[in-house]
């Protein structure tokens, strides 16, 4: 009986072998496209030669926007009428207390209150992006390389913009340097210390994107495997594995959250207080 | 000949070998401080979570250049 299973399972990865199963439709469901829930299609909008089609990730960026608006206008309308949280208000206090206390106060220190608006809302747009993207036939806004560009673009400028509103524009780059270091090796410094500007906030933009996708190509290529090999008994291990990797996706969408908020209230402390 | 698919098999397992060993040695000292002292269980936890979640990064900048590798 088992032979004979085993026997099914090496037939067909055989027969999908010499047939060349194609892999196209993983991409097609990780990747932006034009239609939404596969049901209908966006239009195309192109404006001064610059394609602004509102695609399906825009679609779920707006809806995060959305769920955000609501929720957060909420709360802070209910701190008006009573400083002691109730119910929503109550919850995500909690949330907006662990990003304050444990993320930015020890990073930045002094002056943190001027970073926070930001951070919190890098912090909950990731949250709930990549949460959008785990519902079966959401598509996740943050696996798209463009989106966690952005991100790390605009962190960057606020890094930057941090930095030299508080140490002056020549006094920043001054303070980049470490100091007690032989002349010669001055401008090797500058070279390394300006090229780790930009580094930084391109592996915080790689890292989001990375994880975010690579969860996702897992799980279809484990499900896919039930398409690929057409036997049914290759089902319970398939969903069993798929349905392991989705909560260790769940796990991922929280962390890679909160390692964002953290990297960027890190750097934004490592430029404005520069001398540590 | 298609070695494309090759290299980006044999490039994502050897960057996983090194992530794994880099977050095995790293989780077993932080399993080890929590021992000794309890009470330094959440920074530690905190501190192992972050460092976990840098070197992760780096393995998934070699995956990146993989999966280029083999959409080529």
């Amino acid at each position: 009986m088992v032979l004979d299973t085993i026997q099914e399972v090496h037939d067909s990865l055989n027969v999908a072998a010499e047939k060349g199963e194609d892999t196209s439709w993983i991409l097609h469901h990780i990747l932006d496209s034009k239609e939404i829930f596969g049901l209908f299609t966006l239009p195309e909008i192109h404006l001064f030669g610059i394609d602004l089609t509102i695609t399906n990730h825009v679609v779920f960026m707006w809806l995060a926007m959305i769920i955000l608006g609501i929720i957060f206008s909420k709360v802070s309308r209910s701190y008006k009428k009573s400083l002691v949280p109730k119910g929503l208000t109550n919850l995500m206090e909690i949330f907006i207390i662990f990003v304050r206390d444990d993320i930015v106060k020890p990073t930045i220190g002094k002056g943190y209150e001027k970073f926070l608006p930001y951070l919190l809302t890098v912090f909950f747009f990731i949250l709930t992006c990549n949460f959008l993207g785990l519902i079966p036939g959401g598509a996740t806004a943050t696996s798209n390389i463009s989106v966690t560009a952005t991100l790390a673009t605009i962190s960057f400028v606020v890094i930057q913009a941090g930095g030299i509103m508080k140490n002056g524009f020549f006094g920043y780059f001054k303070g980049l340097m470490p100091h007690g270091l032989p002349t010669w090796l001055l401008p090797i410094m500058f070279v390394v210390e300006v090229l780790g500007l930009f580094t930084k906030p391109f592996a915080l933009a790689i890292r989001l994107f990375a994880n975010m996708s690579a969860g996702h190509i897992v799980i279809l290529a484990l499900l896919g495997l039930i398409f690929i090999l057409k036997t049914y008994f290759v089902i319970p291990v398939s969903i069993g594995f798929a349905l392991f990797i989705y909560l260790l996706e769940i796990l991922v969408a929280l962390i890679q959250a909160y390692i964002f908020t953290m990297l960027s209230s890190l750097f934004i402390g490592m430029a404005v207080h520069q001398d540590h | 000949m298609e070695f494309a698919y090759l290299a980006a098999g044999f490039g994502a397992a050897l960057t996983i070998i090194g992530g794994a060993f880099g977050i095995g040695k790293l989780a077993s000292s932080a399993m080890e401080a929590s021992g000794r002292q309890p009470e330094a269980a959440g920074d530690i936890r905190t501190s192992m979570i972050i460092a976990a979640a840098l070197i992760e990064g780096i393995s998934l900048f070699a995956l990146v250049i993989c999966i280029l590798l083999a959409l080529k």
